[in-house]
């Protein structure tokens, strides 16, 4: 599996990049959270995948025993990823209000609308 | 020495608060400055004439060789005791030519500053501190041309010699660097002995011509000449003192200071002769073409620093005394003439030649002073002017060239200097020009002082100013035995000849001068090919680009600059991989595959799968859905990889974002195609590009094992000192707490934010 979770975030990267990329509001919310999702994902790999024994010290042992994941990582991606919801609920709410004060869905126009004004 | 200088920056910071505290007293202060700094500097004449060089050094940044050093040698001295007795007169005359200015205060600080950053040029020994001061000359004679800044062609004039001279720094600090990389000192003191060693250096060339593009443009050397005369836009006396006596001898003291280092091969003596000589031809060319009395000096001046550099170029004995008396002598009878064009432009209001007629009988004063700057200036025995000449003919008497360049700018000297007297103020017949009103005694004293002592020093040639400019022609030359004898007759030699054939000539060139400023116009349309038009074309076509690139580069498409941004990281990167070409073991980790487990399979191809068809739908649900369904298998991936703690977060955060698009979903916009076709093309390449490369770098991060000390402490420390057996949780609650109550404030502002935009309601007229 270490093969292949490098390939599903490149492919979960390559879709949000081309999402933020795009002029289509509602896909660029969608963008924003494949990015977030991939960078998290990114993050996790990166630190050392342990399958089977999580972070947390069962009843016996006053230590951890090996094989435990890095618990850092993890601590780091739990402030990430609700962070990036902070983010993603705001630029969802953001996008409504742009939606209705201007009336174009489409990032290019909020441009000429601002020349207009 | 340091003390001085800081002293006079002092003042001329205070010199516009000093203004409304002395009112019009203001002058004597701003005057007392440079006369105590003149008194100064003739302390040290003694030392200097025995052939010593006065160094002081005071630290600044040590470490890096800067250092406040300053070294008075002949050559130094002379400059110094000329740029001080010049700035006391000059301050003088300023008080009466700017009288009732509210801006005098101002005019004091940019002039005085620019005196301290003088004298800091010709005293500096460091290199890193002469550099400083030459670039504070160049800013202060910005200001000063722009003094008059409501009028635009001022400023473009102040802008102009900026940017000419600013380049010319720029040059100068990289043509200074690779000398003291050549000697391996940072000090003029260190380099002089080192002459051999810089000539067999590689950096000799490079050097040597950025020191010359240095000197070239603050200098006003051809093809670099044409900011001086759009700088007369200036106040007169600044025309004087910066633009005629010393600011633009700053290239010529430079080129003389470095003259014992550098001088010796062809490159340094043909270049300098060729720009020189072509100055000094075209200066005085010009000179005869105009009849505004500013324009004319200043292209005599342009001619004088041609002839200079010239002088420097042939680098012979009598050539190296040549430029220095030379030099003495131009400063004193052009700003003699300055002034006085000042005096009568500001009593008459005019500076045309035309119309000024038979002014000597309503300005004594400034008739006299003109006319006896104008003698030294054609060389009429016994001028320093013609001392000067003299010198001027027996050096290039060795060369034919040089010696038609001679007599040709000596011709137009001659003339322009009885344009200058006779023309103006002594010819009768005509009517005469009417006054404003006449000019008071700060106005007329400066020029006449200067005069006097033209013609003084030309008298006692051999006495007062020979035993300086003997110390300023060793430090020159670097010859220490080296004699200057002086002497105001030389008795009947060839050399008088051509002084009177000069006079002879320059006579004759007045008398036809009328008929050749006709002429002249047919060569107008010749200037729209000179550097002046070319320098505005420039200057225009780089604002046209700079504005376009920009325009190109941040056209206020969001998308654009993210698409930047990511060209930029890939390309980093890319470059970083092919630099290090880091090896992947991919026949290891195919070998790898085999232990994947079956659910992982499904939930790989799973997210694989929903990605696509993510990309193929055009219902805003389906996405939604689709969404939700690959946060989902994420939290999948944390469960089997041991994070338990994350996988719960992120069902949580998956289930939320789902619901507020949901809740939101009938306000938000309905899908379109919008896509340009080309352009996506390219988006995906960048894309697939990125998503690669990160695969990759994942890929090779992966090889290498994470041995990290805090996963042992935490393992350790957790239950024994937190009490927790959640070590996730205990770093977040405990080890880390600060940082989660930063993420709550994260939130929390969030939150605000969404309420804000919620409930505003801009239809209501608040803005949204």
């Amino acid at each position: 599996m270490e093969t292949l979770l490098p390939l599903m975030v490149g492919t979960l990267f390559a879709v949000g990049l081309y999402f933020i990329l795009h002029r289509h509001l509602f896909k660029v919310i969608l963008g924003l959270i494949l990015f977030g999702l991939a960078t998290n994902l990114f993050l996790f790999v990166i630190g050392g995948l342990t399958r089977g024994g999580s972070a947390i010290i069962s009843g016996e042992h006053e230590v951890a025993v090996e094989p435990y994941a890095d618990p850092v990582p993890q601590a780091l991606l739990l402030t990430a990823i609700v962070i990036g919801f902070g983010i993603q609920a705001f630029s969802i709410v953001l996008i409504r209000r742009v939606y209705m004060t201007f009336k174009s869905n489409n990032v290019d126009d909020l441009n000429k609308e601002n020349e207009h004004h | 020495m340091l003390y001085s200088l800081l002293s006079g920056i002092l003042l001329a910071a205070m010199a516009p608060q000093l203004q409304r505290v002395l009112g019009r007293f203001l002058v004597v202060s701003m005057v007392a400055l440079p006369l105590l700094l003149f008194i100064y500097y003739c302390f040290f004449v003694p030392e200097v004439l025995q052939g010593q060089a006065v160094v002081q050094k005071f630290e600044w940044v040590p470490e890096l060789g800067i250092d406040l050093q300053f070294r008075l040698d002949g050559l130094s001295l002379l400059f110094a005791l000329l740029i001080s007795f010049f700035g006391m007169l000059v301050m003088l005359y300023a008080s009466a030519y700017l009288e009732g200015d509210p801006l005098l205060g101002r005019f004091y600080l940019y002039l005085t500053l620019f005196m301290v950053a003088m004298l800091g040029v010709v005293t500096s020994d460091n290199i890193f501190g002469l550099f400083v001061f030459w670039e504070l000359t160049s800013i202060s004679s910005y200001l000063l041309i722009g003094y008059k800044q409501v009028d635009k062609e001022a400023r473009v004039a102040a802008w102009q010699a900026l940017l000419v001279t600013g380049l010319g720094g720029m040059a100068l600090m990289g043509g200074l660097l690779l000398l003291s990389i050549a000697t391996g000192s940072y000090t003029f003191t260190e380099m002089l002995g080192q002459q051999e060693v810089v000539l067999q250096h590689a950096f000799y060339l490079p050097a040597v011509l950025l020191v010359l593009l240095a000197c070239f443009t603050k200098s006003a050397q051809f093809p670099f000449h044409f900011w001086l005369p759009n700088a007369m836009a200036a106040p007169t006396p600044v025309s004087a003192y910066l633009h005629s006596a010393t600011m633009v001898k700053a290239g010529v003291f430079l080129l003389a200071r470095l003259t014992p280092i550098l001088s010796g091969t062809d490159l340094w003596h043909f270049s300098l002769m060729l720009a020189g000589g072509l100055t000094a031809i075209i200066g005085a060319i010009m000179a005869l073409q105009h009849t505004d009395l500013k324009a004319i000096l200043a292209y005599t001046t342009i001619s004088a620093l041609g002839l200079l550099v010239t002088m420097l170029g042939i680098g012979s004995d009598y050539a190296l005394k040549a430029m220095l008396v030379f030099l003495l002598a131009h400063a004193l009878y052009k700003g003699t003439l300055f002034l006085v064009a000042g005096t009568i432009d500001h009593s008459a209001g005019t500076r045309d030649l035309t119309k000024l007629h038979y002014l000597g009988k309503q300005m004594k004063y400034s008739g006299t002073a003109a006319t006896l700057a104008s003698l030294s200036m054609a060389g009429v025995i016994p001028f320093l002017g013609f001392v000067g000449k003299e010198l001027l003919y027996e050096a290039s008497l060795e060369n034919y060239i040089m010696l038609g360049i001679s007599l040709l700018t000596g011709t137009a000297f001659a003339a322009v200097g009885i344009l200058m007297s006779y023309r103006i103020f002594w010819r009768r017949g005509e009517e005469k020009t009417q006054f404003d009103h006449h000019p008071n005694l700060r106005l007329y004293l400066p020029p006449l002082v200067l005069a006097v002592s033209g013609l003084l020093l030309g008298l006692l040639v051999s006495v007062v100013p020979a035993n300086l400019l003997q110390a300023a022609v060793r430090a020159v030359s670097g010859d220490p035995a080296m004699e200057l004898k002086l002497a105001l007759w030389h008795g009947f030699t060839p050399v008088l000849g051509l002084s009177l054939l000069t006079l002879l000539l320059g006579l004759l060139a007045y008398y036809f001068l009328p008929s050749l400023q006709n002429r002249a116009t047919t060569i107008h349309p010749l200037y729209r090919f000179g550097p002046n038009a070319l320098y505005h074309k420039f200057f225009e076509l780089f604002l046209h680009g700079a504005s376009a690139f920009i325009l190109w580069l941040q056209n206020g498409h969001l998308r654009s600059y993210v698409m930047y941004i990511m060209i930029f990281f890939c390309g980093l990167l890319l470059f970083t991989l092919w630099r290090d070409t880091p090896g992947l073991d991919l026949q290891e980790r195919i070998y790898q595959l085999h232990e994947v487990r079956l659910y992982e399979l499904v939930v790989f191809f799973l997210v694989l799968s929903a990605l696509v068809f993510l990309m193929g739908t055009r219902s805003r649900l389906t996405s939604i859905v689709v969404m939700g369904l690959i946060g989902y298998s994420a939290a999948l991936f944390y469960i089997l990889f041991g994070a338990p703690d994350v996988a719960a977060t992120q069902f949580l955060i998956e289930t939320l974002t789902v619901v507020i698009f949901v809740l939101l979903m009938h306000k938000l916009p309905a899908f379109i195609y919008l896509s340009h076709q080309f352009r996506k093309y390219k988006f995906i390449a960048i894309a697939v590009v990125f998503g690669a490369l990160m695969t990759y770098v994942m890929l090779l991060v992966q090889q290498q094992t994470v041995d990290s000390e805090l996963r042992e402490y935490f393992g350790k420390a957790s239950y024994l000192e937190a009490h927790g057996r959640n070590i996730v949780n205990v770093i977040l609650v405990d080890f880390r707490g600060l940082d989660t109550l930063g993420e709550i404030t994260v939130l929390a502002v969030a939150a605000l934010g969404i309420f804000s935009l919620l409930r505003l309601n801009p239809e209501k007229g608040e803005k949204p």
